[in-house]
């Protein structure tokens, strides 16, 4: 066998191999989805069930809460981020980064001091990398988050938002995950949790157009307000995490497909050139007998005459 | 035909249980309260303890809820839990352990959730 033949075989076997690797992950990562799809699903009556409550004493009574109330000056905010543990994504992450990246400058301009608290070792280990201070960070369950870990999440980010701002505390949540729109299509989205607008809650669950009863508070609006504020806070974060775990295993699933794809077109490209060298090979073997019988020939007709 | 209201009964992660029911026992920050068709519409926030659920066709339901909301509008009730399991489902003996565990370790939510647990299983 060719040198030439020997070293194209060789690639040949390897990329084989790699392609084999990629296409289980993108099995995996496709059976992951749907389960986190499923995830997504389960956790909707709860949120829609909660927002439905939140609505109901926002429009029920005119109780004030921090959770709700505009800073007049808003100095500081902080910015939730949410990437993966791993990579292997294609863009998911970087997007997820380019994303909060955009929203800390923007409200730099407006002239806020900016926090940032990190989900997932990626973006952590991005924001490291840079030397930039991280105020807290939570890594090891982006693949499977469970409403244990929300709540881990939006604790110390719903004590921040009641500390005054001089002591350290934050006017202003912003949260950067990406949204789940179809096995195609996610996308990098950033919006403010906090403080929340009752209104906008209203019209987002008022779709349907039903007129919300007046509601007996018990013990009061304010101690109902007071305990829903912040399971609604955590009931948006762990849909932003299932949503982004859902996305991360989409985009794992695309970028394995596409590996295999091109492991595939390299395949087919290295055997095109591993025959035509085999072919060569040949050629040339048959060339050199042909020569050789024909000088052979040639030298027996010599000494025969 | 006694009168009916629907319950739907959803944990954070999980819808639990729904269905129609005669009357609905829960424990509320300020008390028990029952809630039977036709009540005024109420909105109120539970304490960890268990919920029974007389189910319209004679049958009772109970389930250990974790902190939560109770709502109760247009004949339509729901029990919103972090955390919420039916009664049928909890494993006496791991809750027991479970208890044991917390009361050695001085975990008070764990013992509490266990104790929540074992009460909900007794009052089935």
């Amino acid at each position: 066998m060719g040198a030439q033949l020997r070293v194209y075989k060789r690639r040949i076997k390897s990329v084989t191999a790699t392609k084999k690797i990629t296409k289980a992950m993108e099995m995996i990562a496709a059976s992951r989805v749907v389960k986190a799809q499923r995830k997504v699903a389960a956790s909707t009556p709860y949120a829609t069930e909660l927002t439905r409550a939140v609505t109901a004493v926002g429009t029920g009574s005119n109780t004030k809460h921090p959770l709700t109330t505009e800073a007049e000056n808003p100095t500081r905010a902080a910015v939730l981020l949410l990437t993966s543990d791993r990579g292997l994504a294609g863009a998911f992450n970087s997007n997820a980064i380019k994303a909060a990246e955009q929203l800390t400058a923007r409200l730099e301009r407006e002239g806020k001091e900016v926090d940032i608290y990190i989900v997932g070792r990626r973006g952590v280990a991005h924001y490291n990398f840079r030397e930039r201070k991280i105020s807290e960070q939570w890594t090891g369950f982006t693949d499977a988050p469970s409403y244990g870990d929300a709540k881990k999440i939006a604790a110390p980010l719903i004590e921040a938002i009641e500390k005054e701002t001089a002591d350290g505390g934050v006017d202003e949540l912003h949260i950067v995950y990406t949204e789940f729109v179809s096995m195609m299509t996610q996308t990098a989205v950033d919006s403010r949790l906090l403080p929340l607008s009752l209104k906008e809650v209203a019209e987002e669950s008022q779709t349907k157009g039903e007129i919300l009863p007046l509601y007996d508070f018990e013990p009061s609006a304010e101690d109902v307000l007071d305990a829903l504020l912040p399971r609604y806070v955590e009931s948006r974060i762990y849909n932003a995490l299932l949503q982004s775990a859902a996305s991360k295993h989409a985009a794992t699933r695309r970028a394995m497909k596409s590996a295999t794809d091109n492991a595939g077109d390299l395949i087919e490209n290295l055997t095109r050139l591993a025959n035509a060298a085999r072919q060569a090979d040949i050629t040339q073997e048959i060339s050199e007998i042909v020569g050789g019988a024909s000088a052979l020939a040639d030298a027996t007709a010599g000494s025969d005459k | 035909m006694a009168a009916e209201l629907h319950v739907e009964l959803v944990a954070a992660d999980r819808s639990v249980w729904s269905g129609e029911a005669t009357l609905v026992v829960a424990r509320t920050t300020s008390g028990d309260i029952g809630v039977m068709p036709g009540h005024q519409p109420l909105l109120g926030v539970l304490e960890s303890g268990p919920v029974t659920i007389r189910t319209s066709d004679g049958g009772t339901v109970v389930a250990a809820v974790h902190g939560g909301f109770i709502s109760f509008a247009d004949n339509k009730l729901s029990l919103l839990a972090e955390i919420a399991e039916l009664a049928d489902e909890i494993d006496v003996q791991s809750a027991e352990r479970e208890l044991e565990r917390a009361k050695a370790e001085g975990d008070e939510s764990a013992e509490r959730r266990a104790d929540v647990r074992l009460r909900a299983v007794a009052a089935r």
